[in-house]
């Protein structure tokens, strides 16, 4: 018997690959309208968190979304949808790629504004513990993840809301995906340090770096965050160190860094990593990972399908849903 | 009927809703044992608890972000911004986040969120405690905007502000908290959207919300010692505006006069005087007439303060020069 929780991953991991992969010619030849940020490279880090998770946890995102909305159970049908700008799609058409959410799955949004999910996120986190302390569900006791760029750390709701979430314990994550460049600046130029998890300290939480390109690793390190926000032991700030394989969005040329660099971290594809691993310690075999790609490469196909067939929003819709009408 | 302060109208919607149901909880700077910079929450940590009824750091935007996200997850808070000018730092949480959750990831989350602010000059605060930015909120597609003048309205309007799903800027006055007016020992609530003639008159519709009602009114008083006579209309809600509401009184007296604390332009005058035009024109016997603060910082003196704020005299001059020109 292989393990089913690891090819699984992997196949996650596959999954938002080619998901990108896609976009991007879909984006280039102009079928899809408007911008979009793919996550390619950074595949173990939505996965590796997801993989310590239970389903009933709560995410926040970011601009940079799919990845994280498919490694939460997002189904690639609709997040397609939404793309094409479909009525079925997960916003009906009015998010497009920076604003799904899925709150039956626990995914409160991916964000267009930088930075502006962390307060979000502590709310939800505010929400749970007061679920079990006003509200006496004793059996509450789940964790929000919370995700955003090193680029979204240098924003006041960063500091604010990592402020709030240490004076309270409250039970979250902070996830800063550190792909080395906020659009096109360095960190070197954006921050006075060169680690974020050094900024744990200044709000009495343990700051934790952790090799993003590792899906077992960051699995490890998320999963002890979660322990202790389930143990009431308080938030946690993780930095995954990372690499996005595409431009910032598809407008940008990677002027800023070479080819070179980006070669480099491709050598430590997370995708490859994890191949490696279960060929060479789990005995999976070869045959299996053809059929995984095959079977992945079909589903993304049927996304397109399914998003190219399914009607537009009816114009008349426009004005629906602007407020909660009783 | 007893008579009790605006201030502790406020307070009673609170209790009331927080006895009521326990997903409703405060969040703001000095609420509790301090009771808040103008003393409105006064009493509530002890009732309530520290959690329900919680301080937070200097944090405005973000303070609202999580009341957001505890929105999202089945709480109904209540966010304290002391002064309405701070209300700027949580701009992008209210316009980028509350306000477009419902509609812009299709439906599926609400946000039932109270922003409650103070607001206006006539304390002497100077420039950034001072402010009525009330209209920048009108401007907010999914934004709900409440601006009772009333002990009365004050409360009924506080608890289905707080029963509301959607966002909710309530803006209080300053001024006004010290003000005594009825409201019943019974429960009661007053719908959000609703305007309210307060005075009826025929010659000439003064447009009010907040404490210009007030000032409104004391106007009407003494135009009326000179024969003219003014209908008073509460705006109570600037968004979603009344307009039938406005078009009836204006198609009766055939001439508006709209007042507001917040500066002239753009304001909630201009919006109201455009519809007004739209809907009224062919019963228009005059230009309508807007009475603002001038376009300045509200400055701290009090002279120059009571220069720059409108007042009951102004709106007298206002309407008389009007009825002289267009009788
Ligand atoms: C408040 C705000 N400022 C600027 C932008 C424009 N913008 C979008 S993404 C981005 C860079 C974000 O970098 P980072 O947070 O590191 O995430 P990454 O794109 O690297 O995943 C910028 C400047 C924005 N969307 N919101």
């Amino acid at each position: 018997m292989h393990n089913e929780q690891l090819i699984g991953d992997y196949r996650r991991m596959l999954l938002i690959r080619l998901f990108e992969e896609k976009l991007d010619e879909l984006f280039s030849t102009g079928v899809i309208k408007g911008t979009s940020h793919l996550y390619a490279g950074q595949e173990a880090v939505a996965v590796g968190v997801c993989a310590a998770l239970r389903s009933s946890d709560y995410m926040t995102s970011t601009h940079r979304g799919h990845g994280h909305f498919l490694a939460k159970g997002g189904d690639p049908k609709r997040i397609m949808a939404e793309l094409f700008g479909k009525a079925t799609g997960y916003s009906k058409g009015r998010g497009g790629s920076q604003h799904m959410a899925c709150i039956d799955i626990g995914f409160l949004g991916s964000n267009g504004i930088t930075g502006g999910g962390i307060p979000i996120a502590t709310g939800a986190a505010l929400a749970v513990q007061m679920k079990q302390s006003v509200l006496k569900q004793q059996a509450e006791d789940s964790v929000v993840v919370c995700f955003f760029g090193e680029g979204g750390a240098h924003i006041g709701m960063f500091h604010e809301s990592l402020n709030m979430a240490g004076i309270w314990k409250l039970p979250v994550i902070y996830l800063c995906e550190n792909n080395l460049y906020a659009m096109s600046v360095p960190l070197s130029e954006a921050s006075s340090v060169q680690d974020i998890a050094v900024r744990g300290a200044s709000y009495n939480m343990p700051g934790v770096i952790v090799d993003g390109c590792d899906y077992f690793k960051v699995r490890e390190v998320v999963g002890e965050a979660a322990r202790r926000a389930r143990a009431g032991e308080g938030p946690t700030l993780i930095e995954a160190k990372t690499y996005r394989y595409y431009g910032h969005s598809k407008s940008d040329k990677r002027e800023y860094r070479t080819r070179e660099e980006e070669a480099e971290w491709r050598q430590r594809d997370p995708l490859l990593l994890l191949r490696d691993r279960l060929r060479n310690t789990e005995g999976v075999e070869d045959s299996l990972l053809e059929s995984i790609r095959m079977q992945v490469e079909a589903e993304v196909e049927e996304a397109v399908q399914f998003a190219t067939e399914i009607p537009e929003p009816d114009p008349m819709s426009v004005m629906d849903e602007v407020f909660v009408t009783p | 009927m007893r008579e009790i302060f605006y201030s502790h109208a406020i307070r009673e919607a609170i209790a009331e809703e927080m006895e009521r149901d326990p997903s409703v909880f405060m969040l703001g700077e000095d609420i509790a044992e301090y009771g808040g910079a103008f003393k409105v929450t006064q009493g509530l940590s002890d009732r309530f608890g520290k959690e329900r009824i919680r301080n937070t750091p200097i944090s405005e935007n973000s303070f609202v972000g999580v009341a957001t996200g505890a929105a999202l997850l089945g709480f109904r808070p209540i966010v304290d911004i002391m002064f309405q000018d701070f209300i700027t730092l949580a701009m992008d949480q209210i316009t980028n986040h509350a306000t477009k959750i419902h509609y812009m990831y299709g439906g599926q989350m609400k946000v039932p969120l109270v922003i409650r602010t103070p607001a206006g000059g006539g304390r002497c605060y100077g420039p950034t405690h001072s402010q009525s930015l009330e209209a920048w909120f009108m401007h907010i597609p999914g934004l709900k905007v409440a601006a009772p003048a009333t002990a009365y309205d004050a409360k009924g309007m506080l608890k289905s502000a707080i029963r509301d799903d959607n966002p909710v800027v309530f803006v209080e006055s300053k001024l006004l908290y010290g003000q005594k007016g009825p409201v019943p020992e019974e429960e009661y609530l007053v719908p959000l959207g609703e305007a309210r003639v307060i005075r009826e008159g025929e010659d000439v519709t003064l447009i009010a919300y907040s404490r210009m009602t007030v000032e409104s009114e004391k106007a009407a008083r003494v135009l009326e010692q000179e024969g003219i006579s003014c209908e008073v209309l509460d705006l109570r809600t600037l968004a979603p505006l009344d307009m039938g509401k406005v078009s009836d009184s204006v198609v009766k007296t055939g001439r508006a006069v709209i007042v507001e604390e917040g500066c002239l332009t753009n304001g909630v005058g201009a919006e109201v005087s455009a519809r007004i035009t739209e809907s009224c024109f062919d019963y228009l016997n005059a230009p309508i007439r807007r009475v603002a603060a001038l376009d300045v910082p509200v400055p701290c003196a009090d002279s120059l303060e009571r220069a720059a704020l409108p007042d009951a005299g102004k709106i007298v001059t206002t309407v008389r020069r009007l009825l002289e020109q267009y009788s």
